[in-house]
């Protein structure tokens, strides 16, 4: 079933296990994703859930178990391959938008000034609020960060897009227009690995749903298939929880 | 209005608050009114030169070395951050004084020994002494204020792409600054008050001056009272500068 450092592989992990000194916060994790593929990771808080996109970003460090991205080991990537969305945004708060933006595109990868920003224009326009640019991230909604925190990401022309409950610290009328880039992103086949309790997103974008609980991924399948029947009983107290809300 | 008058109506001032126990005070020897008072003030304020740039010196080199000192204290490895701890603790413990006189006296016969042939002046001894003394606890800031800066911001650079060198320079350390400032005046305003330790080793600031001149005048209370005032100008200038600059940066950063 698993096709092992095909092209079109674009993250695998094998045995991956981690410890907070005595704690095992992941046990023997193997996942697959394909290049493209929409994955979305939910469980209850403390399941390890974040930990697995953390590691992808290379803000972790695990103890057992290979992962492969991209097909290569982790560290043979380019700088900012691997955009990373947080759940509280980490935006910088003494830059304006646009140098948010162009900060990494200029001093990690080495475009000049005026490219940086002609790119940063472009996806601000796509995560719709080009006219914010020159505005501190402190005077923008939760929503128009998270966006910006987005562009952020985008602006590297990463090959995969982690999130780690993008949508978690928004109050509820702006959780939409968040999940609607996201979706945007989706559309144009970014491969995207992302950890929420947007069940309704979950349904619409994903290609797969990855339950965890206790540092396992207890389940996982495609999303008409684990809603109708999840086949294990946490699974499915979990969702009756969330689903009820 | 003349600087001439200005020292006149402060002493006026300093007259009547003083004049309350007649018998022991005598204003004649800093009077700008009288040729000797007033030849008096002018030795004496001559000491701000040398107070100002010995201090200025100081604070300059202590926070380049206390940044040096306190960037190890960010190391994942604990051996490298192992050089921060003792420079810190060492030079902490040291009390003014006797490093002075160490720097002074000690440092270029230790050199010697090492057949390196250097003399140290009393002003670049005070230099020395007071940038190294205060270094150690301008690192304590910068790391205290390096550390403020939430972890998020670290790892959100790290997802751009940024090493972690750049990561300090454009995104900790700016934010890190603002943070920074406030302790970092208080200890400026330190060094300020400690350069009066050049004194004692002959440094003609504003100590030595008032000293010397209460050695010919015997009117130690007048001479300190105006050396203290000396002073606080000196620190109040500070203050105000600090504050302004608070208030710009804080305007740059609307939050």
């Amino acid at each position: 079933m698993q096709n092992k450092n095909q092209p079109n592989t674009a993250v695998q992990l094998t045995g991956v296990s981690k410890w907070y000194d005595d704690f095992q916060v992941l046990r023997d994790i193997s996942l697959t994703v394909e290049v493209g593929e929409k994955l979305v990771i939910c469980g209850p808080s403390g399941s390890g859930k974040s930990t697995v996109v953390r590691l992808l970003a290379g803000l972790e460090t695990h103890q057992q178990g290979d992962i492969h991205l991209q097909g290569g080991a982790m560290n043979t990537q380019r700088p900012g391959d691997i955009g990373m969305v947080f759940q509280s945004f980490n935006l910088f708060p003494h830059l304006s938008v646009l140098d948010n933006l162009t900060l990494g595109p200029v001093k990690a990868l080495g475009l000049s000034r005026a490219e940086a920003e002609e790119r940063a224009r472009a996806y601000l326009d796509r995560v719709r609020i080009p006219e914010q640019a020159e505005k501190r991230p402190a005077q923008l909604s939760g929503g128009q960060q998270q966006r910006v925190a987005i562009a952020r990401a985008l602006c590297m022309e990463p090959k995969l897009m982690l999130f780690d409950e993008p949508t978690s610290a928004l109050d509820p009328e702006m959780i939409a227009e968040v999940l609607e880039v996201m979706e945007d992103l989706a559309a144009d086949g970014m491969t995207m690995i992302c950890v929420t309790h947007e069940m309704g997103f979950a349904r619409r974008v994903a290609d797969r749903i990855a339950f965890m609980d206790a540092g396992e991924i207890v389940e996982i399948g495609a999303p008409e298939q684990v809603f109708k029947a999840p086949k294990s009983e946490r699974f499915a107290l979990f969702l009756d929880k969330i689903l009820k809300h | 209005m003349t600087f001439r008058t200005i020292a006149l109506l402060s002493s006026l001032l300093l007259l009547t608050a003083c004049s309350a126990a007649p018998g022991t005070w005598g204003w004649y020897v800093i009077d700008p009114t009288t040729d000797n008072g007033w030849t008096n003030i002018r030795f004496l304020i001559r000491g701000f030169t040398s107070t100002i740039q010995i201090s200025v010196l100081a604070a300059v080199a202590s926070i380049i070395i206390g940044l040096l000192v306190a960037l190890p204290a960010f190391a994942q490895n604990r051996w490298l951050r192992l050089p921060n701890r003792i420079y810190v603790e060492f030079i902490r413990a040291i009390p003014l004084l006797p490093m002075l006189f160490w720097v002074f006296y000690g440092l270029p016969v230790v050199m010697r020994g090492m057949g390196i042939s250097i003399s140290i002046d009393p002003f670049w001894g005070a230099v020395i002494t007071l940038a190294l003394s205060d270094s150690a606890f301008t690192a304590e800031i910068f790391r205290a204020g390096i550390q403020s800066v939430p972890r998020g911001q670290a790892e959100a650079a790290q997802t751009i792409g940024l090493s972690r060198a750049k990561a300090m320079r454009y995104v900790i350390l700016p934010q890190a600054v603002r943070r920074i400032l406030p302790p970092l005046a208080n200890q400026f305003i330190y060094i300020v008050k400690m350069s009066a330790f050049a004194s004692v080793i002959g440094m003609q600031e504003l100590t030595r001056r008032a000293n010397e001149l209460v050695v010919t005048e015997y009117r130690p209370l007048e001479i300190y009272t105006l050396l203290i005032l000396e002073y606080l100008v000196l620190v109040l200038i500070i203050s105000a500068g600090v504050r302004w600059l608070e208030r710009r940066m804080g305007a740059d950063e609307s939050r």
